[in-house]
């Protein structure tokens, strides 16, 4: 049966609930979570501050430190605790994407610590991390030209869909799936980050972008909105046993 | 949140996100704005005001940023043959050149006056690129002994002083004790333990309540009932 329906009723292009808050972690210069329904990430911002050693240190801008951890409990079989060869890669590009926002200039030789942790997994963790770590890095006051968003667009079978989560990534009908996460910046619409995994007809991937860019758009929105002092909580509460 | 009204009584201040336009037409750039074809668009998270023509943000997070002449509090980090090296909680470690004492120190005498974890307030000398230097030369300034450090955000440290220290010197009176504020944020209080408590108390009040009307007030009110709100 072709995929004409999302497994979990969602429209094609309609995003999971969503739950962004900003000063989460009172010790850090900045925090916030984003959460796409079951996925929950927090990111902690710590910085410009000096680095060291030395040798780490580059004399003309900021250095930007991304640490990507997934909790041992936020997957059904329990992760590893620790750096793996996965959470390297996603936090380098993480900190590839923030860093193309980012003012370097302003105290070179110094360091900016964004710490991300995944509290809960659900397909897309690398976006909610991408969205929170955009967010604490502007509620850490740090000096940068505009946002930046997330999101995941897949191909499940031959549909575009926004926002994969963990049951549609697995799916493995027809012509299968496809998982395509996209950062996008606010203002200027760039795409500072963008992987695929599966395979796509480059005749499809327009309607990719395009997805991705609506998405991002109404990210957005809750990025600015949790920013200016709002809770934002759409997951429904769990059901009184 | 502030009401209506109090925001009305100021000048107009909003929060902005980084990447947002502010407003538009003939308005130049001031501090974290840059101007986009006609738009004033948002460097950084904070408040942002426009006086006349002009429009800047306010910063409201993020670290302490060195500026020559503010007074500061450190810590002592290290010693090196002609100094020490401190830490003010700021984007660089800064050094205390002994050149910039008041008095004769011997070279070899440099723990004598102020060892590892030692505590003094300074003053910024100047900001160089990729260094802060500090300087003892002027009025106040010196080792802290005894008392508290508290920690607050910078930008709130303002408030916490006052219009010219109006408020500081209300808690100092109120209080019973010595206090002296760093720019930075860090705040030395020196009375006796329970004063000490109570200004502690009466400054974590301010910088929580920094953006409500009649602060003074609570404050007068806070220091008159001993402590409690």
């Amino acid at each position: 049966m072709a995929y004409t329906k999302r497994l979990d009723k969602r429209k094609m292009d309609e995003l999971r609930p969503i739950k962004a808050e900003v000063g989460v972690i009172p010790n850090a210069d900045g925090s916030a979570l984003f959460a796409f329904g079951k996925t929950v990430a927090i990111a902690a911002v710590y910085g410009p501050k000096p680095l060291h050693p030395q040798h780490l240190q580059e004399s003309d801008r900021t250095k930007i430190r991304c640490e990507y951890n997934m909790l041992p409990f936020s997957v059904t079989e329990r992760a590893r605790p620790g750096p793996s060869r996965r959470s390297k890669e996603i936090s380098e590009i993480t900190a590839n994407a923030l860093a193309s926002v980012v003012d370097l200039k302003r105290f070179p030789g110094t360091v900016i610590d964004v710490h991300i942790i995944i509290l809960q997994a659900n397909a897309s963790t690398r976006c909610a991390g991408i969205n929170a770590a955009s967010m604490a890095l502007a509620h850490a006051g740090v000096v940068m030209k505009e946002m930046v968003s997330s999101v995941s667009i897949g191909k499940i079978d031959d549909k575009i869909v926004t926002d994969i989560t963990k049951e549609e990534e697995d799916y493995n009908e027809g012509e299968g799936a496809t998982d395509i996460p996209i950062t996008l910046t606010s203002n200027s619409q760039e795409i500072v980050h963008l992987q695929l995994d599966g395979k796509i007809p480059t005749d499809r991937f327009k309607e990719v972008l395009k997805a991705g860019k609506e998405a991002c758009e109404k990210i957005l929105d809750y990025q600015i909105r949790a920013l200016k002092g709002e809770k934002i909580d759409e997951t429904k509460p769990l059901k009184k046993v | 949140m502030k009401t209506e009204e109090q925001e009305n009584n100021r000048k107009e201040r909003k929060l902005v996100v980084p990447g947002e336009v502010i407003i538009e037409g003939d308005y130049l750039p001031g501090d974290f704005t840059r101007n986009e074809s006609g738009k004033i668009i948002a460097n950084r998270y904070g408040l942002a005001e426009t006086t006349g023509k002009v429009v800047k943000i306010i910063p409201v997070s993020g670290v302490f940023e060195p500026r020559r002449g503010n007074t500061v509090i450190g810590r002592i980090e290290d010693i090196t043959f002609n100094g020490w090296i401190i830490d003010i909680d700021g984007p660089y470690s800064a050094f205390l050149s002994l050149n910039e004492c008041p008095r004769f120190i011997d070279r070899n005498e440099l723990p004598n006056f102020a060892a590892v974890g030692d505590v003094l307030s300074l003053k910024i000398a100047g900001v160089k690129k990729g260094g802060i230097d500090l300087t003892l030369k002027s009025r106040g300034l010196g080792t802290l002994e005894g008392g508290r450090i508290i920690k607050v955000n910078p930008h709130k440290v303002p408030r916490v002083i006052g219009k010219e220290g109006s408020m500081i010197n209300l808690i100092k009176d109120g209080t019973n004790t010595e206090i002296t504020v760093g720019q930075n944020g860090y705040i030395w209080i020196k009375g006796s333990m329970d004063d000490e408590k109570r200004a502690e108390q009466a400054i974590n009040l301010i910088v929580e309540e920094s953006n409500h009307a009649g602060l003074t007030e609570r404050i007068e009110e806070f220091l008159k009932n001993g402590g409690k709100e």
